[in-house]
């Protein structure tokens, strides 16, 4: 169980989360909506501490991470999957796998894992002596995922994973999302944009508004929720 | 890529007939080369070990450092004081007596070598502290600051270094047995560094540092290592220069060195090894080459006095092309390979049948 209490963060004078509290119970979907500047990958980075919080608790399984270096987090079981996908360009798809075990010393695990991440999504096997800079948006997407998964976490992080794909492409890794969630028991924490898309797989959503959560409650009570319609999911849904 | 078993076989055969050549010409001076060119070899094996110190920082790790020269000088110092005889200390230090301790400190030559990579890795490491906590050009103008500012300290230490008049009568150890000796070792060091965990998380870092981190790569560690080994292997080739020169003085590793080496390392492709050897022995040798610019030439009726420093004119204009046209370098971030070479062939003639 990873929990988030009472966070804030300012970049110098602008106060970027104010408070925030939430709670990601293992084996769940996790989503957090909201729109542009809210914060939402502000509370993903201070969780790896990636930026320094200015007050509040990360606290995982008990214990007070806040003040850990990233790797230590990373060793913990908790990786994040960066906006943008940030893939080793000039790397081979195979050698971005394995920067994904960096951190792990078991040769037959490491083997295992990249037969899985390839099973789990084929088009990596067949590119795998392909530098990672030539695969397209969203097989790039699903290579940094594959390397996130490499890492063995408890807890997965996703930042805008559907930023600039086709429909189609984010249905596909939404889908795997939801099966590494279901086969693995590995706690996910959404980030999105797309909260109409975000919220029909999670559990349960956190919705945010510059700096604070504004709402918050089951996938389905906030797809239903007159706000949430009005602000993120637009007059059509 | 996997290589073809043809490569395989020609790339023993090249290596075999590579160190026969080597052999023949230090023992019974195959070709009849004069000691000039034998001596240029010899300079472009140390500047190739040089050049892939740099690429351990610049082309591996993705960072922009220019700190080579003032690592070169510290080996080079290092190796020079221990190896210069306890007479000769006396009567070179003019202006002021060497320091006590100094005077009798000797070591045979392996050894000093090693210490000057030892003493060069050591201030990688103490300049490593603020100079790694920055990236890019700034990264570049720290580092090569610091460079100058070790040239500086070499130049008014008097007592210890013998101030802008240097060591002279370091005695001469290099051979083509000991220059390719240690660029083969150097090599061997890169090419298991690369395929290590390390040498990945290095690529890592220069792919995307924000990935790397994520992906639970220390970065400021890392920087470091690479920072370090860089500095060691820039000290060995130091040391090397020294010895091969047989006097050294500030004025050698100057900051213009620094653009040298980065030229081979680019000209190259940077990340690659076999690149940097290439880069450093086509530079190093145009270089030489190139000295008949500087003299007169008489052609016909046209009289061309020679300019003294004309070459590098010519050759910053050869460079120029090479930067805008070619910028990945000759083989880019790949190694050679003869499976390469019949690729390009192929490629051209397939061209050529297309028209």
């Amino acid at each position: 169980m990873l929990e988030i209490k009472n966070l804030y963060v300012n970049y110098g004078g602008i106060k970027a989360l104010k408070g925030i509290n939430m709670e990601i119970p293992d084996g769940k979907i996790i989503t957090l909506v909201g729109a542009n500047g809210a914060g939402k990958s502000t509370t993903l980075k201070s969780i790896m501490h990636l930026v320094n919080p200015a007050s509040g608790e990360v606290i995982y399984n008990g214990e007070n991470i806040t003040k850990l270096s990233t790797q230590a987090i990373t060793q913990k079981g908790i990786v994040l999957v960066p906006e943008g996908r940030h893939v080793f360009a000039e790397l081979t798809v195979r050698e971005n796998l394995k920067i994904g075990a960096y951190l792990r010393n078991d040769k037959e695990g490491i083997k295992k894992d990249i037969n899985m991440c390839q099973e789990l999504f084929p088009i990596l096997k067949e590119r795998k002596n392909q530098l990672a800079g030539t695969l397209s948006g969203g097989e790039q997407q699903m290579l940094a995922f594959a390397r996130a998964l490499m890492t063995r976490p408890k807890v997965l992080m996703m930042d805008e994973p559907s930023l600039g794909l086709a429909p189609l492409v984010i249905k596909d890794i939404f889908n795997k999302v939801q099966e590494i969630n279901k086969e693995q028991k590995i706690t996910i924490l959404l980030i999105e944009q797309n909260a109409n898309a975000a919220l029909k797989i999670a559990d349960y959503g956190y919705v945010m508004e510059v700096g604070t959560i504004g709402l918050e409650g089951t996938g389905t009570e906030l797809l239903a929720n007159q706000r949430v319609k009005d602000l993120y999911l637009g007059k059509s849904s | 890529m996997k290589k073809s078993k043809l490569n395989n076989i020609l790339s023993v055969i090249s290596l075999v007939v590579l160190v026969l050549v080597i052999v023949g010409i230090e023992q019974f001076n195959l070709f009849g080369l004069n000691s000039y060119v034998i001596g240029v070899i010899k300079l472009c094996c140390i500047y190739a070990i040089c050049a892939l110190s740099m690429n351990i920082v610049n082309g591996l790790t993705g960072m922009f450092s220019l700190g080579q020269p003032g690592f070169m000088a510290l080996g080079a110092y290092t190796t020079g004081l221990l190896t210069v005889s306890a007479q000769d200390k006396i009567e070179i230090y003019k202006i002021k007596p060497i320091v006590g301790w100094l005077a009798n400190l000797n070591a045979p030559f392996f050894i000093a070598l090693i210490a000057g990579g030892v003493v060069a890795g050591f201030a990688a490491f103490l300049i490593g502290f603020p100079v790694l906590r920055l990236k890019g050009d700034y990264l570049a103008i720290a580092s090569l600051g610091f460079s100058e500012i070790i040239r500086i300290f070499i130049q008014n230490g008097q007592s210890v270094t013998n101030g802008t008049t240097g060591l002279i009568r370091i005695p001469g150890h290099v051979n083509l047995y000991v220059a390719f000796g240690i660029l083969a070792l150097v090599v061997i060091f890169m090419v298991l560094l690369i395929n290590s965990s390390y040498g990945r998380a290095f690529k890592a870092i220069r792919e995307d540092e924000i990935a790397a981190e994520a992906m639970g790569v220390n970065l400021f560690k890392h920087k470091m290592y690479s920072f370090i080994m860089s500095g060691f292997i820039a000290g060995i080739g130091g040391g090397l220069l020294a010895s091969h020169l047989g006097a050294i003085s500030p004025d050698v590793f100057k900051f213009t060195l620094a653009y040298e080496i980065l030229l081979m390392v680019v000209l190259g492709g940077q990340g690659s090894i076999s690149g940097s050897i290439v880069g450093a022995f086509i530079v190093r040798a145009a270089l030489e080459w190139l000295r008949i610019v500087d003299n007169p030439i008489k052609l016909g009726p046209i009289n061309y006095p020679g300019i003294s420093g004309m070459r590098m004119v010519v050759f910053s204009v050869v460079l120029m092309f090479i930067i805008l046209f070619w910028s990945r370098g000759i083989f880019g971030s790949e190694e050679f390979s003869f499976d390469r070479i019949f690729r390009f062939f192929k490629n051209k003639k397939s061209a050529k049948e297309a028209e």
